[in-house]
């Protein structure tokens, strides 16, 4: 369905460093029993966020006050395992609109151009500079940009390009997801089923 | 002529537009839907006011929530229940196939695909669930999608995809006396990582891979996305063949020779180029076990965890976490160590082959006291072969219960969940941070050592107890 545009984002990042974070913590299993898309982003990393009562752990991130922002910077090979586009929805629930890490998993990196997560691919050193840039200043920021593909560390001015299609480029800048693309096939699609 | 692998005639046989500097426009022959990742792309569709294109190429079955005791009686778990009620209605509304809780067709949507002859060589098949690459095993380009592309398949058949890059796994030679398939893959991500294959498609080739059965094939495809791979994909043979001839839904007759005669086309060219390509011998491969929080941290069962000499900081970091996750230190030995659990199911290894192996080997032993053994089959098919073939009773006398189909402990949406801190020794695909219930920790083993464990209470070397064995005989 329709998601917020994205053009240029200008924010604080919340860092989660670990290394192949699976779409299992970033939602477990249980929470996926919704039938609706509702509410997923109270239950966004439920286990690493909550103790077994429900209360907040202090040392988790995204309890520290220290830290906010639209963009989360994540560790290498983010969002492994499961296909489970709730993933996706719970980061896109809980107010990110643009996750970083030098490495993504394929379907998760696939789930998030579906439905308005912009992910940003860097170099493994930028990111190290990223998470040394945040944790030396926690308000520092950092500037993405779809229109020339660039994300920037605005305290040192360090800029570095990242990838994504024309086409989902376009989606992403409008708010398009792909059932209306696909839609406008619809004879096409139909002549080559019967053919099948 | 161009030469084309395996995966590139079945991907280019799919494709109805190329979007310059875009993903293509990709038709899906088979898509596989289940309670927890539909209601949404079900509910999205409608709300744009869209139809089914194809309802006859979707095929649905309640899998993932659904308990594995008293199926005939309601769903307690009210979410679980509305999940399930909710596919009902909607399969009914859409005119899709369903194969209910209680038919004599239900099970895991990636054994009862197979098991039906839905699955057939050169398909392009999608299911919002990322073991769809268990299908690869016929010869077919089958992965994951997302809810987003679950209602694009609905409305349109097709998908948008780029097409990935091609990587080659070939293991020859013959396997050693208590190595199965599970250990080939266990011991492919230990050795490429948990993230290796991203960005790739596989195709599994080798006299190794060859002589494997076609369920020991769907367990090898079905791990494909734990290295991080789309899928992988393994030519049809003979075997596919003689696995496919009768099923339910497999072509018959003339049809069925005609169709023979294609699949037999399906096999990548001498000289077409993959990417990426690996070569393993099947000596080398031995039981395995993990010892950590994702499939790709794994070791020879007699082997010690490893140390952190010569890891990168940032490495380290998130190792020992995984470690301290799992009680576990660096340098210890695996075997030896105490067992709470084990868990023989889900649609990497709940098939009846595995069983069989399960039945076999704890044949005339007893269970260990310390451990709680949850049995799960695939299917009703598999349930109902099971109790024909006396495997059920064998289990039983062992001191192990066969319960009902589902997912169950594999990713414990269910009440089959293992009890925060406790060990398990399971033959699932698995072992993340609480996969098997909040806290639970997790050790991915094939049937056979977790068959071993569960006599023993403690993690075992299959091949240790079948030489004792051997010796008193």
């Amino acid at each position: 369905m329709a998601y917020d545009k994205f053009d240029v984002l200008t924010s604080r990042m919340v860092p989660l460093s670990s290394e192949n974070v699976d779409t299992d913590q970033i939602i477990p299993a249980r929470f996926l029993k919704a039938t609706e898309r509702e509410g997923f982003g109270d239950n966004l990393f439920r286990d690493w966020r909550y103790d077994s009562e429900g209360n907040p752990k202090p040392d988790f991130v995204l309890n520290d006050p220290t830290y906010e922002g639209k963009i989360l910077l994540a560790g290498r090979n983010f969002g492994s395992g499961s296909s489970r586009e709730h993933a996706v929805w719970a980061i896109y629930d809980y107010g990110f609109r643009c996750v970083v890490s030098s490495f993504f998993a394929d379907i998760f990196k696939n789930n998030c151009l579906n439905i308005g997560v912009l992910p940003v691919t860097v170099t493994p050193e930028f990111a190290d500079e990223l998470f040394a840039a945040v944790e030396a200043d926690p308000t520092t920021e950092v500037k993405v940009d779809i229109n020339t593909q660039t994300i920037t560390l605005l305290s040192t001015g360090k800029s570095e390009s990242f990838d994504i299609n024309s086409y989902k480029k376009q989606n992403m800048k409008n708010g398009f997801d792909d059932i209306d693309y696909l839609l406008n096939l619809k004879t096409e699609i139909q002549a080559f089923e019967a053919g099948r | 002529m161009e030469k084309k692998t395996l995966f590139d005639k079945i991907w280019d046989a799919h494709v109805i537009k190329s979007i310059p500097d875009g993903p293509d426009v990709f038709f899906i022959d088979k898509h596989f839907i289940h309670e927890v990742t539909s209601p949404v792309a079900f509910l999205n569709l409608e709300k744009r006011g869209n139809k089914v294109m194809f309802p006859e190429r979707t095929v649905a079955t309640p899998d993932h929530n659904v308990p594995t005791i008293d199926q005939d009686k309601t769903i307690k778990d009210q979410l679980s229940r509305m999940q399930v009620e909710r596919l009902r209605e909607n399969c009914k509304r859409h005119g899709i196939d369903l194969h209910d809780l209680g038919s004599d067709h239900h099970g895991i949507v990636h054994v009862i695909g197979p098991e039906l002859g839905i699955t057939q060589p050169g398909m392009t098949i999608v299911c919002g669930d990322s073991h769809t690459s268990t299908h690869g095993a016929f010869g077919t380009i089958a992965f994951g999608i997302g809810t987003s592309e679950v209602e694009m398949v609905f409305a349109t058949q097709c998908i948008m995809q780029a097409k990935p890059k091609k990587m080659r796994i070939t293991v020859d030679g013959t396997l050693g006396r208590g190595v199965s398939s599970k250990d080939i893959i266990l011991y492919i991500i230990a050795q490429i990582s948990a993230s290796g294959g991203t960005g790739y498609f596989i195709e599994y080739a080798g006299s190794a891979i060859r002589s494997l059965s076609m369920e020991a094939r769907m367990t090898i495809c079905n791990m494909s996305i734990e290295m991080g791979a789309r899928g992988g994909l393994i030519a049809p043979d003979e075997t596919t063949f003689n696995y496919l001839e009768g099923k339910d839904f497999a072509p018959k007759g003339e049809e069925w020779d005609e169709a023979v005669a294609y699949w037999k086309t399906l096999k990548t060219d001498d000289g077409a180029e993959f990417d990426l390509e690996y070569h393993y011998n099947a000596e080398d491969i031995e039981p395995m076990i993990t010892y950590g929080t994702n499939p790709g941290m794994g070791v020879k069962v007699r082997e010690s965890i490893p140390t952190t000499e010569g890891m990168k900081e940032s490495v380290k970091k998130s190792y020992i976490k995984s470690l301290d996750y799992m009680g576990f230190k660096p340098g210890e030995p695996m075997k030896g160590k105490k067992i709470d659990y084990v868990f023989v199911g889900s649609c990497t290894n709940g098939r009846i082959e595995d069983l069989r192996t399960v039945a076999e080997f704890v044949k005339g032993k007893k269970k260990a006291d310390n451990i709680t053994a949850w049995i799960v089959p695939g299917s009703r098919e598999v349930e109902k072969k099971a109790m024909e073939e006396g495997l059920v009773q064998i289990l039983e006398e062992a001191g192990f219960k066969l319960r009902q189909p589902g997912c169950s402990a594999c990713l414990a949406m269910n009440d089959d969940k293992i009890p925060s801190g406790k060990y398990a020794v399971s033959t699932s695909n698995r072992n993340f941070e609480g996969r098997q219930g909040p806290g639970s920790r997790t050790l991915l083993a094939s049937p056979l050592t977790v068959a071993a464990v569960a006599i023993t209470g403690e993690i075992t070397d299959p091949r240790d107890l079948i030489e004792e064995l051997a010796l008193e005989k």
